[in-house]
């Protein structure tokens, strides 16, 4: 997983990974050459007493340090770019993968997962990658370098190697074997930190307001906790590694000494063979020590991978059909032809066998009780969730079979819950057309109710809007929504109940003022209130997930029984009060 | 759209305060400060031991030498009669090495001798591996503790910040500092904390070794430390602001994504993933640029010291010989000399390399220190002044003034008494104040001038814990935490037992359709995910206030998203939850308007008006306008009607 991975993001980088493997191979024989030439330093200019010899040879060996210095700083810098580039590779697949994603998929993994596997499972893969770099060339050839040249001097002795280098290889095995699943864990809990946090930063003011600071500390503490025994498990069993590899090595040497003093003794051996043999058995410790840090990395990483491919891997539920078209002037009209709608794994449905149509210049109010469906049914509309069995036409056309593009665009969806993003005012309006001019946005505002306050703002339409808007009130908020829909000028608008926040007379004018721009529109409003959809077209009566009634406010107090009584119940309230 | 990321495009980093940064991250692990002595201690062993350990093994080689060498001597002799026998032939040289040996003539190697020697250095080994293991047992343990109480202080940090702060900071960005900054910070120590305390031990040790065989050519490698020193800290320099730039970006990343994620379906409805994709790709492209340059001029630190080093070699070697040449020097001693200033060099490389990782390491303790150190609100008087636990309810607003932002005032010089029990409604166009008033009566803000007295009592004199144990809130925003229906309803009250929770669920009609799910009050509600409609969550947070059963009430158009019926049944149970209890109504139904025994018409700021619904119709004020544009607008006649008359 964690190779497919990264060679898959390496495939477009092979250019600089060839000269990054051969600068670090000509780095690594400048290492090794440069011991040979101290001894011949030693050999050929000491011991004979020439200066000459001593002189050249230095040079030589400044030559080759310049030559080395130069070939890894080479590599290095390619090294950074590419697992860099890797990185964003990833980072950028991983987020436009996620925004192909349908609320479902969103759901399924938790927004706070979505964001760390962005972000941090990345930088463990993308640090494997650069550690790899350095590694993957020096640390193989020292060690079959070791190898050859211990071979070269004894082979018998060498079949020592035939047990350290299993031994090595079993027991790093066993320990990456014990830290993967500790670091599955322990990434499940860093999304769990991050969504705990998360929460109480949403919910700051309930936090306070109900004092509940020890009850979320403790909370937090959980994961905390958690989270702290996990890493400091894992990291312990990092701690291990380096010690073991030490000792096996180490003792690998005494058995060198041990057994190759044997042969020497038999007569089998030289003995300034022996030393070079230690030496080289101490070439191989290096290059596995080397190696060892990759190793310390590599089963982080490799969870990490695993949860990365899992959300690449992640089908969208929602997602353009293969034969879908782009219509770009759909008309406003809207079939529904015996919708029904199951969340995946639910056994109930949320909606079932919806039928009605909506005509252009209409407006259609959806009423019915909490958790009736009506939500869910406006989120069909844009394809925010898929129908499980039906059909839904919008200007004649099957949604299923038009690019989501093209249908989202001629939809203006003002959504239950008012949602707006950092940036400034017309940064959000303009979501709902970038094109539109400033004067344009006005308009909209004025529409919505919305520029008497934008305009006293200081900086108007470049006020800037915090996060969810937040620095705005709930109705402003709600307006500002409202008029991010009108400035898409739309063909089909979803109201779901988007004027709850806003008070009476607002709600009012804001009608009123809606009205001349809707007026070719089909316009569909969830409304908790029955006196506010009086005037509808048509009222939808919805009970749980059941259409139980259609038609005008007079024509379902004939006839439909759920509807006179969400009716009598209101009206006998306020007639009780009148 | 912009989506705007906060401090974009920033001027130039500030530098690094890395001495005063590891100060404190060296203050961060003082609870383990004995633990830490005790690392010191063992790594002082393991390197002790590392350092002997090649002594002895020369001693097994010798064992072996001798052998050989015994063997090659007539059996039979003793070790004198050969030395003099070797003198009288002339090779003295021989005669000199072999009387320094411990050979036996004829005997060949000491099996046994060779055999303990080595079962020795085998102890050592062992010794040195668990010195070893142990003292990266103990640094994880104070690592993770030391993150543990980081994350921890983060946590209740949030809790000290004055509300403004969630508003102007991303709420990705303060994420992304405790996992992802705390993660690197905590990787970087873990990497860096045994192996900088070997590494200086082991380049003192073999300093020490260097000068006991050559002053001159010691001096000669000393020549490279400062130079070393000199390289690391210039490239360090340069590569500080890019790790800044780097850390601070995956904030900024993070912020996007966050923000991105939790608005996924608006972006999605409007077809702005382009967009989103688009904005990422700027911030990603920045961490790619701030992340490379990072590693690279931070990576060519261990090439740039390893080529000290090597300078190093080639002199030690160069002036080594030549010292031998003229013979001041023996060849063992520069070939001794030459293997230690292999292994001062290395290490020495090492600490390089370490630089790099703390570097980005400190960039990413500072981001988490900088919310450690961000302004808190104001600390809670003391002695705390309070009305008694019977509170009465009597709430004054005595000329009160209050600004979120200096130069935009809200509300000025506002007056108004609630008596005990009575119901308030606030109404007004939006955007007046309404929610404000709610935020100072909690002290979510404090007021600039002016008080706010309960039962006589300068709330600002209370601890805020105190004041708000007082309320009960219902805030539009229904914001319910990851857990069971049950812990969120037990929320208003953690020690409710199981038959108040189901009265209270029962008096809000939560209880209904709670019971229709099927794992019943076991539901857990996920993440987004919805499991409950907009309107059920709601209902939730009335059965939380209910059971909060407070002094005071605050509705804040709590029941916007609830159905006409489960609306009518609520306002009956608020009503009785009202009663006997002074209660603040953010009101935009009439009936609730109605019912008011004091109606507060707020309007920029300001309570232009107060009174009863009769009295403030018949005065023809400001409500009067907003009661008959609510209602007479011939306009909207046919779609919209409110709740008249």
């Amino acid at each position: 997983m964690l190779l497919r991975l990264i060679l898959r993001n390496l495939r477009p980088h092979r250019v600089p990974l060839a000269a990054i493997i051969i600068l670090q191979l000509l780095q690594t024989v400048a290492t090794l050459y440069l011991p040979t030439l101290n001894a011949s330093i030693i050999d050929d200019g000491v011991v004979k007493g020439d200066t000459n010899v001593i002189f050249s040879l230095g040079g030589w060996m400044l030559v080759i340090t310049a030559g080395q210095v130069i070939c890894a700083i080479g590599a290095t810098y390619l090294s950074a770019i590419v697992a860099m580039r890797v990185g964003r590779q990833i980072r950028a697949e991983l987020f436009t993968t996620v925004e192909t994603f349908s609320a479902q998929e969103v759901g399924q993994f938790g927004a706070p997962s979505l964001i760390t596997r962005t972000t941090n499972d990345v930088q463990q893969v993308q640090m494997l990658t650069l550690m790899s770099f350095t590694l993957m060339v020096t640390a193989p050839i020292m060690s079959v370098g070791g190898i050859l040249l211990a071979l070269q001097q004894d082979v018998p002795l060498s079949g020592l190697l035939l047990v350290i280098i299993p031994v090595l290889l079993v027991a790093i095995g066993l320990i990456v074997r014990k830290m993967v699943p500790l670091f599955r864990r322990g990434q499940k809990l860093l999304d769990r930190i991050n969504s705990v946090l998360r929460e109480q930063i949403m919910g700051i003011s309930v936090i306070r307001a109900f004092v509940r600071r020890d009850f979320e500390e403790e909370r937090f503490a959980v994961a905390n906790r958690d989270l702290t025994g996990t890493q400091l498990a894992a990291t312990r069993l990092m701690a291990l590694m380096f010690p073991t590899i030490m000792l096996v090595v180490s003792a690998a040497s005494v058995g060198v000494l041990w057994f190759g003093g044997q042969r020497i003794d038999a007569g089998q051996m030289q003995i300034g063979a022996l030393t070079a043999f230690l030496s080289y058995i101490m070439q191989i410790l290096m290059a596995v020590m080397m190696a060892m840090f990759m190793f310390m990395m590599v089963p982080r990483a490799a969870v990490s991978a695993e949860r990365i491919q899992a959300v690449l891997d992640t089908v969208p539920s929602v997602s353009d059909g293969p034969d879908a078209v782009d219509r770009a002037a759909l008309g406003g009209r809207l079939d529904f032809d015996d919708v029904s709608f199951t969340y995946p794994g639910a056994q109930a449905p949320v909606l079932s066998g919806i039928s009605f149509t909506a005509e252009p210049g209409t407006t259609t109010a959806i009423i019915g009780s909490t958790g009736s469906g009506k939500s869910t049914l406006l989120n069909l509309i844009p394809r925010l969730l898929d129908r499980t069995s039906g059909s839904i036409r919008v200007g004649g056309h099957e949604t299923a079979r038009l690019t989501l593009d093209s249908l989202r665009g001629v939809i203006g969806l003002v959504p239950q819950k008012a949602y707006l993003f950092s940036g400034t005012v017309a940064s959000n309006l303009r979501m709902g057309n970038p094109q539109a001019t400033d004067e344009e946005l006005w308009e909209a505002l004025r529409i919505a109710q919305a520029a008497d306050f934008v305009a006293e703002l200081p900086e108007g339409l470049q006020a800037s809007v915090g996060q969810g808007g937040t620095n705005f009130s709930g109705g402003q908020r709600q307006r500002l929504c409202i008029a991010r829909a009108v400035v898409g000028s739309p063909a089909l608008y979803l109201f779901d109940d988007s004027f709850s926040a806003l008070d009476f007379a607002t709600d009012a004018r804001l009608r009123a003022a809606l009205k001349p721009v809707t007026t070719e529109a089909t316009v569909l409003i969830v409304a908790q209130r029955v006196n506010t959809i009086l005037g509808a077209d048509r009222i939808l009566v919805l009970d749980e997930g059941r259409l139980v009634g259609q038609g005008t406010h007079a024509e379902l107090m004939d006839s439909c029984p759920t509807y006179q009584e969400i009716v009598t119940s209101q009206l006998t309230e306020e007639e009780a009060r009148a | 759209m912009s989506m705007g990321m906060r401090g974009r495009g920033g001027p130039p980093q500030k530098p690094l305060n890395f001495g005063p940064s590891v100060r404190r991250i060296l203050g961060m692990m003082r609870p383990d400060r004995f633990r830490m002595a005790w690392v010191v201690l063992m790594a002082g062993v393991s390197i002790a031991l590392a350092v002997a350990a090649p002594k002895i093994l020369g001693m097994a080689t010798d064992v072996i030498f001798n052998g050989v060498v015994g063997r090659m001597l007539p059996a039979g002799a003793s070790k004198e009669q050969v030395v003099a026998g070797l003198r009288a032939r002339g090779e003295t040289q021989l005669a000199d090495m072999l009387s320094a040996m411990n050979v036996v003539p004829g005997q060949g190697m000491d099996l046994s001798r060779l055999g303990t020697i080595l079962a020795w250095v085998l102890v050592l080994y062992v010794a040195a591996f668990f010195f070893n293991y142990a003292q990266g047992f103990i640094t994880a343990g104070v690592v993770q503790r030391a993150m543990y109480r980081l994350r921890a202080q983060i946590e209740a940090k949030l809790d000290r910040l004055p509300m403004s702060h969630f508003q102007e900071q991303s709420r990705g960005d303060l994420l992304s500092k405790v996992t992802n900054d705390i993660d690197n910070f905590s990787q970087t120590l873990n990497q860096t904390l045994t192996q900088l305390l070997n590494s200086v031990l082991t380049v003192v040790g073999v300093l020490i070794m260097m000068f006991s065989i050559s002053p001159l050519l010691a001096l000669i490698s000393l020549v490279s430390l400062p130079l070393m020193a000199l390289i690391t800290v210039g490239i360090a320099k340069r590569s500080q602001a890019q790790f800044i730039t780097q850390w601070k970006t995956t904030g900024e990343l993070n912020g996007h994504i966050e923000e991105m994620f939790t608005g996924h379906e608006i972006v999605k409805a409007f077809g702005q993933q382009r967009a989103a994709v688009e904005k990422f790709d700027v911030s990603n492209e920045r961490l790619f640029q701030a992340s490379s340059k990072a590693q690279f001029i931070s990576g060519i630190i261990m090439p740039s010291t390893t080529f000290v080093a090597n300078l190093n070699y080639v002199a030690v070697a160069v002036v080594g010989a030549l010292q031998v040449s003229s013979g001041a020097l023996s060849i063992g001693s520069v070939q001794a000399f030459i293997q230690y200033s292999r292994q001062f060099s290395q290490p020495l490389a090492q600490l390089g390399g370490m630089i790099n990782l703390l570097q980005s390491g400190v960039a990413s303790a500072e981001r988490v220190f900088e919310l450690l150190d961000a302004e808190e609100q104001r600390p809670d008087r003391e002695p705390a002044a309070t009305p008694g636990p019977g509170t009465v309810g009597r709430v004054v607003f005595d000329h009160v003034s209050f600004s979120y932002r200096p130069d935009e005032p809200l509300i000025t010089d506002l007056s108004l008494v609630a008596e005990p029990g009575q119901t308030v409604a606030i109404v007004g166009p939006t955007g007046a104040g309404k929610t404000t008033l709610v935020n100072l009566l909690m002290r979510f803000y404090e007021i600039d001038a002016g008080r706010i007295t309960i039962d006589g009592v300068d709330t600002a004199d209370m601890t805020r814990d105190d004041l708000r144990r007082r309320f009960g809130m219902v805030l539009q925003d229904a914001w319910l935490f990851d857990g069971t229906i049950r812990a969120n309803l037990a929320y208003g009250r953690l020690e409710a037992t199981e038959e108040e929770i189901i009265e209270a669920a029962e008096a809000t009609y939560v209880d209904h359709f709670v019971r229709s799910l099927p794992e019943g009050y076991d539901t857990v509600l996920g993440d987004d995910a919805g499991s409950l409609s907009q309107g059920q969550r709601q209902l939730m947070t009335i059965a939380r206030a209910w059971l909060a059963d407070p002094a005071i009430l605050i509705l804040d158009e709590a029941t916007s998203s609830v159905d006409t019926r489960t609306e009518v049944l609520i306002r009956r149970a608020m009503n009785r939850l009202r009663e006997s209890r002074t209660s603040f109504v953010i009101a935009h139904r009439l009936s609730t308007v109605r019912d008011a025994d004091l109606i507060l018409v707020m309007d920029h700021g300001r309570i232009v008006e107060q009174g009863r619904h009769e009295e403030l119709l018949a005065a023809g004020g400001f409500y009067h306008d907003l009661y008959v544009s609510g209602y007479q607008v011939p306009a909207v006649g046919e779609l919209a009607q409110a709740d008249g008359p």
